[in-house]
């Protein structure tokens, strides 16, 4: 019972991270039709920049808003002078030019900071915390916190809120949202800024926890972007259940069956998932009304 | 002008001719390769043994070259990447024409150098660990850091003195902790040690709890082992901090550096690893005779380049002192030759510990290399100091 829930409390840590990269990978493809190969970099971004600025004798809050800024700076950058420029191109051209801006992005950082890992402190202290048997960092609670937090919060502005609903209006069709009078440009170049900063955010948190280089976004990347097929790609709900999911097969197949074999096991899991429901977890209404 | 003046001049002319055309034969060039892996995911280690070589090239010219010959280095950077470190040994020999190498800082990186260098019969001194670089015996192949079956065989020994003979270990899957995992389960049986569990994670992972609680409830385990270098063995000794494991844990020497204590933080307290010297040498007894070459290395190490020193540029110091050493024995540039005196090295004092090759050794280092370190304070101390 203890290890299980030590596996479970593991998986959802890194789920979460997972959660939010998937999470920045729909709003932007809602809005664009771009899958953002660079939004792993976003993570990175926070991780490494609230490092720098801590490290500089700022305060962590101020330092993890900073860092925040920073990477929404770096999105608005890659949605003004790599997207935008090369609008009406196809989905290929502009996955290579994010995957192409992802390694400036990875390529600037040994250059500005250092090639080293680094290491946040927790941010309520770093004694682990027993329960059931289990021993968990106070900082996986925030990690899962903060996740929760903003699924919330952007549930609530796009649903709640006219620019949200712009935001799903042209989603659903650019042209018609242009026609009734919606800045689909401006759209797009906020789901930017918000994918930056959710994907900061996340890397943010997690810092303590797993670590942070100049290279962790790649991998991050992949696993959000799995996460988000396998939620079924543009429903925000399922890139949180794939994010966790993604995160939970692979802290059970390393605690249950074999360690060696826990990425397969994961993606295996996805590759049967997905032959079952073709549109991902999420997407299953879509096939109902077919 | 009269007929004498202008004798005088065309005389002029032809000696500084005939002085320039012999410089060159009076101070030859000396043609050093390397090739180290600078940039890339294993740039922790190319980077220092860039570094060192380029610098100790330089002073060793500043201070009269090989028996007043100069060293022309010809040196590049593969990226961690084998594909190039195997275009660049061929450049080196067919293009940059030299006759000895030191370099690829990984065993992936050199392993696809070695037939090069073999083929075109150049002795090449590798910077890299695994066992399998010099074992078989390559002839022309040397190398000068331990290798990761002294690194397991001087955690076992150790374990051994303290009757830690039940031990669960937790190995990365990237090619150094494959590697000395491999040679780990080959010796513990020599030493008494039995492995109750085993355990691995990916060189990107960032959790290590769901392996570490496995490992937790095997019954009876009173020492872990950790074989693996990066930012993994800091996450696996958090997690294993985080889990409550208090039985003895040992890391391996491919994370002897001050970066691994400080990402490890107060989880790092008690941890072991057998390491080079060189980590410690200011703690080191006035008597050892590496302390003085340890020492030094260190102090100019960080003088010019304002980094801590780290082993592994210790790696590339030794072999380019080895190389210069055989260089200046072999009084040429006759690869062959070269070759024989590197074989012949004896009672070289080196930063990772004394090498004495021979043709049954191409790396000539002791199981006394090693040092058994122990992390007091967030610092490293001597374990085994007698």
């Amino acid at each position: 019972m203890g290890d299980l829930l030590q596996f479970a409390v593991s998986g959802l840590t890194v789920g979460s991270v997972y959660a939010l990269v998937a999470l920045g990978f729909t709003l932007i493809y809602n809005a664009s039709e771009v899958v953002n190969f660079a939004q792993g970099e976003f993570v990175m971004i926070g991780g490494m920049a609230t490092v720098f600025l801590y490290a500089l004798g700022l305060p962590l809050p101020v330092a993890a808003l900073l860092a925040v800024v920073l990477a929404v700076v770096v999105g608005l950058m890659l949605h003004t002078f790599v997207i935008a420029p090369a609008r009406g191109a196809d989905a290929v051209t502009l996955i290579i030019l994010t995957i192409g801006a992802s390694l400036v992005i990875r390529g600037a950082v040994p250059i500005l900071y250092d090639k080293q890992f680094h290491k946040l402190p927790g941010f309520s202290g770093e004694d682990p915390i027993r329960l059931f048997g289990a021993a968990i960092q106070p900082q996986a609670f925030w990690v899962i916190g903060g996740m929760i937090l903003v699924v919330l919060a952007l549930h609530f502005f796009l649903n709640h809120t006219r620019f949200g609903r712009a935001v799903i209006a042209t989603s659903v069709s650019p042209m018609a949202a242009k026609l009734v009078g919606i800045n689909t440009a401006l759209v797009v170049g906020f789901s930017f800024a918000v994918s930056a900063g959710v994907g900061a955010l996340a890397g943010i948190l997690v810092t303590p926890v797993t670590l942070t280089s100049y290279d962790v976004g790649t991998i991050l990347a992949l696993k959000g972007f799995a996460a988000a097929v396998l939620g079924g790609i543009g429903s925000p709900v399922g890139a949180v259940l794939g994010g966790l999911l993604v995160g939970m097969l692979e802290a059970l197949s390393a605690g249950l069956i074999s360690s060696s074999y826990k990425d397969a096991a994961a993606f295996i899991t996805i590759i049967l998932v997905l032959l079952v429901m073709p549109n991902g977890l999420a997407g299953l209404k879509h096939i109902e009304r077919v | 002008m009269s007929i004498v003046k202008r004798l005088a001049a065309a005389a002029a002319g032809a000696s500084l001719a005939v002085l320039a055309a012999a410089l060159p034969a009076s101070a030859a060039e000396l043609r050093i390769g390397a090739f180290v892996s600078a940039t890339g995911p294993a740039s922790f280690l190319g980077e220092p043994e860039e570094k060192t070589i380029k610098h100790y090239v330089e002073e060793i010219n500043k201070s009269g070259g090989i028996n007043g010959d100069t060293i022309k280095l010809f040196i590049y950077d593969d990226g961690g990447d084998a594909n190039k470190a195997r275009t660049f040994a061929t450049r080196l020999i067919e293009e940059d024409k030299v006759v000895a190498v030191v370099g690829g800082s990984t065993t992936g990186t050199t392993m696809a150098a070695v037939p090069v260098f073999e083929d075109a019969q150049v002795p090449f001194i590798s910077l890299a660990g695994a066992v399998v670089i010099v074992e078989p015996v390559k002839k022309f192949t040397f190398k000068t850091p331990h290798t990761d079956r002294m690194a397991c065989e001087k955690i076992f020994d150790d374990m051994k003195k303290r009757g830690l003979t039940k031990i669960g270990m937790i190995s990365g899957t990237d090619g150094f902790g494959k590697s000395m995992r491999d040679e780990c389960v080959k010796v513990n049986a020599k030493f008494g040690v039995e492995i109750l569990g085993e355990e691995t994670y990916g060189p990107r992972d960032s959790d290590m709890t769901a392996q570490l609680t496995n490992l937790k409830g095997k019954a009876g385990m009173q020492a872990l082992i950790n074989p693996g270098f990066g930012q993994g063995p800091a996450i696996v000794t958090r997690n294993a901090k985080q889990l409550g494991i208090n039985v003895p844990l040992y890391q391996s020497h491919g994370v002897a550096s001050k970066s691994f204590i400080d990402l490890a933080g107060d989880a790092a307290e008690g941890v072991r690893l057998p390491a080079a010297a060189l980590l410690v040498a200011d703690k080191l007894a006035d008597s050892d005779p590496q302390k003085k070459i340890a020492l030094g290395y260190k102090t100019t190490y960080e003088k010019v380049t304002g980094q801590p020193v780290s082993t592994f540029g210790g790696h590339a110091y030794d072999g380019l002192m080895i190389l210069v050493e055989a260089m200046k024995r072999a009084k040429g540039a006759d690869p062959k030759k070269i070759r024989d005196e590197i074989e012949a090295t004896k009672g070289f004092i080196g930063t990772a510990g004394i090498f004495n090759m021979s043709a049954t050794d191409h790396m000539g280092l002791g199981l006394d290399a090693f040092r058994m370190l122990e992390i007091r304070k967030g610092d490293w101390t001597l374990a085994d100091a007698k």
